[in-house]
């Protein structure tokens, strides 16, 4: 899908957990097609002093409705901006960006576990749909510190697959973290996660060790988000690899952080 | 109405360049715009080796504008000519490519192998990286290595020669006579702001290299300033950069004395800019009633 930059329109912001806003945005006109796992960067309009676009996953599409849903949550001067924004104003944005989950894999598994660790989560919600859609049966387990900071539950639950919790205050689901969670240890032909590094780590982790294939999805410091600047880089078996372009997802095997 | 421009043997459609590093090699935007709209393009700067860079972080946003430290990532002078260069000469506008290296003899051999490539008319010789412990921005603040390395390569490069200078200088005045004096055919100014940023968290460095180079809204002043002094001073073409988001800041640089401009960090914002500042310089010429975008340059 060829990269683009187009206003879209907000045509709802809610609250969906702690510090954290869905926006659900109306393309003027056909929503064109994203992969589950692909990014956006949202320019933070009239924010005095901040430049940069903020890397934002994609949660859900409709392209009936031609609408885009993100979830940000408020971490900083930019991402409290957008959040703070109201239904009929525009957002910019560039789009659709970098290489989805699922895209190492010859064949779709059929019975994997998404591993979402807070905010993290955003993408699953795509790759269940992905997924479903295919016939797998996706289990989700999505972990945080506490319940509140585990984002869209709705939309998670309302998938009609087993999806399972893990907070390390035990406010909802196990009490512990996602390795932790008895989920982990059912039989998958895949793990995907996407969350806080050390998360990842040790998700893929657990999958190396049992044989099991893994994509994990990174998040590095932008600039363009385009494979141009160059700023963004993990370091992999084959040199600096852009997250932005050549990721965000990534196999563990190719990562030097394990 | 009249937007080409010439610098040296170079014939621009419009004044508007991509400034190196920040356009990768004229594919990254090639789903939004044709670059053959552009008066020319600087490609990433490239080495005699691969280089790998850097350690992440590379990147650090602060206000109006980001501190980087790349490193000059590329992937060496050989797989540009063999595998790059087929792939974007047909462009129908001014590919130039950045040089960079950390020995004069580097720089030479570089600037050597782009000579050989037919649609390339031009090479930035960038003596002004401040990322790289060797060479780069060593040889730009010394007004006698200036001079020393721009001679060697005038001695192995025939065609349009622009020196890239850098901003972290008591005088860009001195450094830029030197270039010139020893074959410079154009000068482009500035590359990046020596700059620093902490993690208060962290109490560390937000970059890996602790210090990196500042580009972005908040350099443009300084660029502006930097374009004037030197455009009063040299008789060879001033091409401006710094900061560059809008047509107006264009014009200002323009207007201080840069024959052209190249837009930079403005890219990673809006992939549209440079286009849009086409755009607007010629919706600029035609309210003011300017019938050739040369009437303004170097007005002040």
């Amino acid at each position: 899908m060829k990269k683009q930059t187009t206003n879209f329109v907000i045509e709802a912001n809610e609250v969906c957990g702690e510090r954290c806003h869905k926006l659900v945005l109306r393309h003027p006109g056909r929503l064109p097609e994203v992969m589950a796992g692909q990014f956006v960067e949202v320019l933070v309009p009239d924010c005095s002093g901040v430049m940069l676009r903020r890397p934002i996953s994609i949660h859900d599409c409709d392209y009936e409705r031609n609408l885009l849903v993100l979830l940000v949550q408020r971490v900083g001067k930019g991402t409290e901006r957008v959040t703070d924004m109201k239904v009929g104003e525009t957002l910019n944005l560039v789009y659709p960006l970098g290489n989805g989950f699922l895209h190492t894999f010859d064949q779709l598994p059929m019975r994997p576990l998404l591993v979402g660790g807070g905010i993290g989560a955003a993408p699953l919600l795509l790759v269940a749909r992905r997924l479903l859609m295919s016939g797998s049966r996706p289990v989700i387990l999505i972990g945080a510190r506490t319940e509140g900071l585990i984002p869209a539950r709705g939309s998670f639950e309302s998938l009609g697959v087993d999806v399972r919790y893990s907070t390390e205050d035990g406010t909802l689901g196990e009490r512990g973290l996602v390795t932790a969670n008895s989920a982990m240890g059912n039989d998958y032909d895949a793990i995907l996660t996407c969350g806080p590094t050390p998360m990842m780590k040790a998700v893929a982790h657990v999958a190396m060790e049992r044989g099991i294939a893994c994509e994990v999805s990174l998040e590095n410091m932008m600039a363009c988000g385009l494979g141009a600047c160059l700023c963004c880089v993990t370091e992999t078996t084959e040199g600096h690899k852009c997250v932005c372009q050549e990721g965000p997802v990534f196999t563990p095997q190719t990562l030097k952080w394990l | 109405m009249n937007l080409n421009v010439d610098i040296h043997n170079l014939h621009l459609k419009n004044p508007v360049m991509t400034a190196s590093g920040t356009y990768g090699y004229g594919k990254q935007y090639s789903d939004f715009y044709d670059p053959s709209l552009l008066g020319g393009i600087v490609l990433k700067g490239t080495t005699g080796q691969p280089r790998e860079g850097n350690a992440y972080p590379r990147m650090a946003e602060t206000p109006s504008g980001m501190l980087n430290a790349v490193g000059l990532q590329n992937i060496g002078v050989e797989a540009f000519c063999k595998e790059m260069y087929p792939t974007i000469e047909h462009l129908d506008t001014n590919i130039i490519v950045n040089v960079s290296g950390s020995s004069i003899g580097e720089y030479c051999d570089v600037a050597a192998q782009i000579d050989a490539l037919p649609n390339v008319p031009a090479i930035e010789l960038n003596i002004s990286c401040p990322n790289v412990k060797k060479g780069g921005m060593g040889f730009g603040t010394n007004p006698e290595m200036a001079a020393e390395v721009v001679a060697a390569v005038r001695k192995v490069y025939g065609k349009t020669l622009i020196v890239k200078l850098t901003p972290n200088v008591t005088s860009i005045v001195e450094i830029a006579k030197a270039a010139e004096g020893a074959g410079a055919d154009a000068l482009s100014l500035i590359n990046t702001v020596l700059g620093m940023a902490v993690d208060v968290k962290r109490r560390k460095p937000v970059l890996s290299t602790v210090t990196g180079g500042l580009s972005g809204p908040c350099v443009k002043p300084i660029a502006v300033r930097c374009v004037w002094q030197v455009a009063k001073a040299v008789g060879v073409p001033v091409i401006g950069l710094g900061g560059i988001a809008t047509a107006d800041d264009a014009l200002e640089f323009l207007m201080a004395g840069a024959r052209a401009v190249q837009v930079g960090t403005a890219n990673f914002v809006n992939p549209m800019a440079p286009v849009d500042i086409v755009a607007g310089l010629a919706r600029y010429c035609e309210e003011n009633n300017i019938a050739d975008i040369n009437e303004i340059i170097g007005i002040i």
